[in-house]
């Protein structure tokens, strides 16, 4: 067996030489001083093949046309198996990836590894930067929600206002006019066909330089040993790749990537605001009004590239140890502080949920059901009946699985039952339910909307909107609004409200109906701060 | 070292089995359990099947498409129709009603099925597939596809 493993060994190593490569490039000499400092170069480029792996396979269930973007996102994130994990690897990873290339940045930085032969090195490293950017402003637009949409256009719209190159820019960008399908497919097309394959030359052309002038030695290292690359510093890599990836699995399993409203022109309450790592130059842009906004969205942010490019020639002093090196430590301390400062204060001047942000990456179902309806969810979830029943999740309880069709009876009699229960099942151990006719009008009016099929989907309805519809309910909006297709049309129908108001609106016009729309014939509803927070959220979801 | 192995082989399975998931697994179904009305059954030719071309909806991953689709309609009684999917259950092929032979061809494999979609001859493996029927009110109701079971 050894024979015949050696022998197919021989044959690739004499016909390609791939064995002596490996050996090579694994038995590289490295400076006694390395290791775990130098780490970020390979997590950063273990990151690039990760982005990789899921965006293909993203891309195989995605289609790149504004017409369906959203809807093929939304079927990978709820329908497809295991879908949701790989959105979420893509989503983190990307993150991920800006801060381990800036780690790798600002360790080489500390060490004034770009000193003189490794210029060439740095400044291909800030490209790799760029490129990294390049990929979240691309990739930012191709969900196709709201979020998605205004935050590009925001982008296509400093580019349009760029001196000189601004018509060009954003011709290239395919905005002229509105983003549509041409600054889709443009987007779609750069960060998928043109980027990759950039990324993947600029990252040989990286490595290469690297391997070229060795690992910077620090000083000192020149009377030591060299050592070898493995195993040492490939274990110390691995570990460190192995636990970022352990982090950003851990995110993407836990924490939540929501998917908006589909990208909507016409919303007129939505406010953009771009990925975190953006944040600092959105904030910058608004230190700069009229004619000096282009300081702040093109002068600047040209400058600090041409900075970071030429740090290289801007620094030629000879190499110092790094704890003597006060100034590099300055420099990035003040660019961490800037950096935090301005995303901080972009983040604390964020108006809060101006509109009502739903969670369509999850079921939701429920914005289909009647106000009367969702209130039902509320009683249900107030009485704690799913203690005792089952709903379509098919587990073992004490009573009846209350989405089974074969216990499907009318709301009379279910009202009957809640109020005396063993009058109708004898011999039933159900507790009567202290409620209001109405009260149990609603709870029934929901059960016999239950089917196996949407149990768990209603379920999940959003706390904000059964409390907003218990409120609805309570104060018989019903009475004269139409919601869903259920109510009356003495008032206006309330679906899609958060096409035309927001949040502040309506709680004004609760407070005083006759301020904000004078001759109406709407009574004053001064609900408590919490109460107005829920009926004006559970409101502004209602959809069109 | 071992632990590099290992740490690799974890990272590696820990992207493989998500990877596999996603890719073969089925998504998750939507109900969607439509009849279509295909025809008047008063208006079936008795004995001899009858070609129906109706509209009907069908998921496609994101989207939900609806198409122009066939059946091979025979009508056994005024309570009974038979309706065949119209690709054949060897290689998919459509097939057309001979009415000299009284017999079903495919012209690909020359696979040749009886009236009610039993396999005559050819390589077919097994029966033609047949819609789910259903009767209501004069209408004949069309649901989804029943794969046949192969002949003993």
């Amino acid at each position: 067996m050894m024979r015949i493993v050696r022998h197919v060994t021989g044959w690739i190593e004499h016909r390609t030489g791939l064995e002596t490569a490996i050996r090579n490039f694994l038995y590289e000499e490295v400076p006694a001083s390395s290791g775990w400092r130098h780490i970020f170069g390979s997590v950063a480029m273990f990151l690039f093949m990760l982005q990789a792996f899921t965006g293909i396979l993203l891309a195989f269930n995605y289609a790149p046309t504004p017409g369906e973007a959203y809807n093929s996102l939304r079927y990978i994130v709820t329908e497809v198996a295991g879908g949701r994990l790989i959105r979420n690897l893509h989503h983190w990873g990307a993150s991920m990836m800006i801060v381990v290339v800036a780690l790798h940045m600002a360790q080489v930085f500390l060490f004034g590894a770009y000193k003189k032969p490794r210029e060439a090195t740095w400044m291909a490293g800030v490209a790799l930067l760029l490129l990294t950017l390049a990929y979240g402003l691309t990739g930012y637009l191709l969900p196709w929600d709201n979020r998605a949409y205004w935050g590009t256009v925001v982008t296509v719209q400093i580019a349009s206002k760029a001196p000189f190159l601004g018509p060009y820019l954003s011709r290239l960008l395919g905005g002229e006019g509105a983003i549509g399908v041409v600054t889709f497919a443009r987007f779609y097309g750069m960060h998928v066909l043109l980027l990759p394959p950039v990324t993947t030359m600029m990252i040989i052309a990286h490595v290469y330089l690297v391997r070229k002038h060795g690992i910077a030695p620090a000083p000192g290292d020149e009377t030591k040993p060299m050592k070898k690359f493995y195993p040492e510093q490939v274990y110390k890599d691995t570990v460190a790749i192995f636990a970022a990836f352990v982090i950003l699995f851990a995110m993407a399993v836990a924490v939540h990537v929501p998917l908006e409203r589909l990208a909507d022109p016409t919303d007129t309450t939505y406010v953009p605001r771009p990925d975190w790592y953006f944040l600092f130059l959105f904030q910058t842009l608004k230190f700069f009004e009229g004619p000096l906004e282009i300081v702040g969205s093109i002068v600047l942010p040209t400058l600090a590239i041409l900075a970071l490019v030429l740090v290289p020639f801007l620094d030629r002093g000879r190499v110092r140890r790094v704890t003597q090196r006060y100034a590099a430590f300055g420099v990035v301390f003040l660019a961490l502080l800037g950096w935090a400062g301005l995303t901080a204060a972009a983040i604390a001047t964020t108006p809060k949920t101006a509109a009502v942000e739903i969670d369509f990456s999850a079921p939701t179902e429920w914005l289909q059901l009647s106000p009367e309806e969702m209130a039902g969810i509320g009683y249900f979830r107030k009485e704690n009946c799913s203690s005792c029943h089952a709903v379509g999740d098919g587990g073992a309880k004490i009573g009846p699985d209350l989405a089974n069709t074969a216990i499907r009876k009318s709301a009379a009699w279910m009202i009957a039952h809640f109020k005396r229960p063993a009058t109708l099942v004898p011999g039933s151990m159900m507790p009567p339910i202290q409620l209001s006719d109405s009260q149990l009008n609603a709870l029934a009016a929901f059960l016999l909307k239950l089917t196996p099929q949407n149990a768990s989907a209603l379920q999940a309805a959003p706390t904000f909107a059964v409390e907003g519809a218990l409120i609805y309910q309570a104060n018989r909006c019903g009475a004269c609004h139409l919601v869903n297709g259920v109510g009356m049309k003495v008032g206006p129908p309330l679906n899609g409200t958060f096409r035309h108001r927001n949040k502040a609106w309506l709680a004004r016009h609760f407070r005083e109906p006759q301020a904000m729309s004078p001759g109406t014939i709407m009574p004053r509803y001064p609900f408590t701060p919490s109460d107005m927070e829920k009926i004006c959220s559970y409101l502004l979801s209602l959809p069109d | 070292m071992s632990v590099i192995y290992g740490l690799w082989g974890l990272i590696g399975a820990a992207l493989a089995l998500p990877a596999s998931i996603y890719l073969l697994f089925p998504p998750k179904l939507r109900k969607r359990e439509e009849w279509t009305e295909a025809a008047e059954v008063a208006k079936l030719a008795p004995k001899t099947p009858t070609e129906l071309v109706f509209r009907h909806n069908r998921v496609d991953g994101w989207k939900i498409t609806s198409e122009r689709t066939t059946a091979w309609a025979l009508k056994v009684s005024d309570t009974e129709v038979i309706a065949l999917a119209p690709q054949c259950t060897h290689l998919g092929c459509a097939y057309h009603w001979d009415d000299g032979k009284r017999q079903f061809l495919c012209p690909c494999h020359t696979s040749t099925f009886s009236p009610e979609g039993k396999v005559l001859s050819g390589p077919a493996p097994r029966p033609l597939d047949r819609y789910e029927v259903r009767i209501e009110q004069g209408k004949l109701l069309l649901g989804k596809v029943v794969e046949s079971e192969s002949a003993e």
